[in-house]
């Protein structure tokens, strides 16, 4: 069936608009990552399966009658709450421990997540409600009601973030910890606090990425497996030292991956394009397209 | 005059080596007491077992009260200001964040306020770069940012490790100068570490000297300058 050049064009500009839409969910997702490597230099590998449980904790909330919205706040305010636990109970007593030892931390946390969300809601796939569903927004036809609004919502999750680091004093203090842990410690700042302020944005920030996600991979205790690969890889793209630069990474693997499974490699094998961009980038450009070189001298 | 730290039977640790032996002595309400000493006596290490950046045991009372069991934190935001070796400069921030970060614990606003324009005085060249990454600063200008620093927590106790660091001489003076104008119109008290033993001992009214972690003298600081052996190993004359 030959089509024409119009359509073509028209189906190009559907797959970068969905590109786009999935790419804000892994933009957070990134921020989310950044934010507790910048204080650690660790990658939270659980980050994937916190966000996943979150958005179960909503569906729940949902699933009993709660409007999304309210059902929505309550998830994140929980979510913070529990970012914020884990990192003082779980996390904390390894703070000295070798890298490794952390880094078996996160994975059993991420394993432990899922088999609680499987053992809770069970393995099946289902439904996730959006708030945004109607007529596509603007008269156009390249991007559904929940897609523009999920891009939407990531990028007031940006801004609030910018802000809330850019002019809060307390913003100030999670940088100045993350910096100078002594220097902070000396002018009073209570640095283990801080990292656990972090956790707990980090929490929340997946949480709503996750419920962004969910309502287009549909929800099931391995959604976010797949999310969490792109959103490293946008971090890794990024910078993944650099909060924005990392979140514009999350864009630009959305629309990579969305171009690359729908033209070139079929969405069968679309994962490996975000194996083979960390790979890229670790091999030319390893602090990322907006990281900081970091020269150590010897 | 009454003192605002005593301390006593100061001992401290780095990991399972002990650093300081039952070190004793006073900084006095609104008086510069200075610690002098070779490298690697324990001058440094007097200071990071104030702030509890290191374990020690001992007395250590400030205004009379206990603070040997308190968090790094804790005796910050009871006054303590530790301008660190290596001045702690957050690089990455801008002057006026570094300056805010100083302030961070406080709740009085319009204090604050003022407060930044009293260091601005003393240092306009920080006013001018406000905005201006701290890393890019010159050394000079990052030991004042650190004073500053400090001095926006409005302290009862200034600890000054080695001002003096890598700094040409005459930045050295216009340091020590406004120290010394501190301490005269603010009555803040200062415990300060200095190589430079006769800078130091201008400044101070007390003076402690520590040879491998022990008080080897300790008195007023015109004792210290007028004793033969310290004149000859640590002024040089």
């Amino acid at each position: 069936m030959p089509s024409s050049g119009a359509s073509r064009v028209n189906e190009f500009l559907h797959q970068l608009a969905s590109g786009l839409a999935l790419g804000g969910v892994y933009a957070i997702m990134a921020l989310a990552l950044v934010m507790i490597y910048q204080a650690t230099q660790l990658v939270n590998f659980a980050q994937g399966e916190m966000a996943m449980f979150s958005t179960y904790f909503a569906w729940k909330l949902t699933d009993l009658g709660w409007p999304y919205w309210r059902a929505f706040a309550v998830t994140v305010v929980v979510s913070f709450l529990g970012g914020i636990a884990l990192e003082r109970i779980v996390v904390r007593p390894f703070a000295k421990a070798p890298v490794l030892a952390s880094v078996i931390v996160f994975i059993g946390l991420s394993l432990i997540f899922n088999a609680l969300a499987g053992w809770l809601y069970g393995y099946s796939t289902t439904d996730f409600p959006t708030p945004f569903d109607g007529r596509p927004w603007f008269g156009q036809r390249y991007m559904s009601a929940h897609e523009s609004g999920s891009v939407l919502v990531s990028l007031v999750v940006l801004a609030l973030v910018w802000a809330f680091f850019r002019f809060t004093p307390l913003g100030l203090a999670m940088r100045a910890a993350a910096q100078n842990p002594t220097s902070s410690r000396l002018v009073g700042i209570r640095v283990g606090w801080m990292l656990a302020i972090g956790w707990g944005l980090a929490a929340a920030i997946g949480a709503i990425a996750g419920m962004m996600a969910a309502p287009i991979v549909y929800l099931d205790p391995n959604m976010m497996a797949g999310i969490l690969l792109y959103a490293f890889a946008g971090a890794v793209l990024g910078g993944i030292d650099n909060p924005f630069g990392a979140a514009f990474g999350g864009f630009a693997v959305g629309v990579v991956e969305n171009l690359m499974g729908a033209y070139v490699v079929g969405s069968e094998v679309k994962l490996s394009v975000a194996l083979a961009i960390i790979v890229g980038v670790l091999v030319w450009r390893p602090s990322g397209l907006f990281g900081r070189r970091i020269v150590a001298r010897v | 005059m009454s003192a605002l730290l005593e301390v006593s039977g100061l001992d401290a640790y780095y990991g399972p080596i002990q650093a300081l032996f039952g070190l004793d002595f006073v900084v006095e309400e609104g008086g510069v007491t200075a610690l002098l000493g070779a490298n690697g006596a324990g001058k440094t290490t007097t200071l990071r077992a104030l702030s509890g950046l290191i374990r020690r045991q001992g007395d250590i009372r400030l205004g009379g009260r206990a603070i040997v069991g308190l968090s790094t934190e804790a005796v910050a935001r009871l006054g303590v200001a530790h301008v660190p070796d290596g001045r702690g400069t957050f690089t990455d921030l801008t002057v006026e964040e570094n300056l805010r970060l100083g302030a961070y614990v406080r709740r009085d606003r319009a204090e604050v306020r003022r407060d930044f324009d009293r260091v601005f005085g003393y240092f306009p060249r920080l006013a001018e770069r406000r905005k201006q990454q701290a890393g890019t600063l010159s050394g000079g200008e990052q030991q004042m940012l650190a004073i500053s620093r400090a001095l926006l927590m409005r302290p009862k106790l200034l600890m000054l490790d080695e001002p003096s660091f890598g700094l040409a001489p005459m930045i050295v003076q216009e340091i020590f100068r406004i120290l010394a104008a501190i301490n005269r119109d603010e009555g803040v008290s200062m415990l300060i570490v200095e190589q430079n033993a006769s800078l130091a001992l201008d400044l101070a009214d007390h003076a402690v000297l520590i040879e491998t972690g022990r008080a080897a003298m300790s008195g007023a600081a015109h004792m210290l300058r007028a004793d033969d052996a310290v004149r000859r190993a640590y002024l040089g004359y």
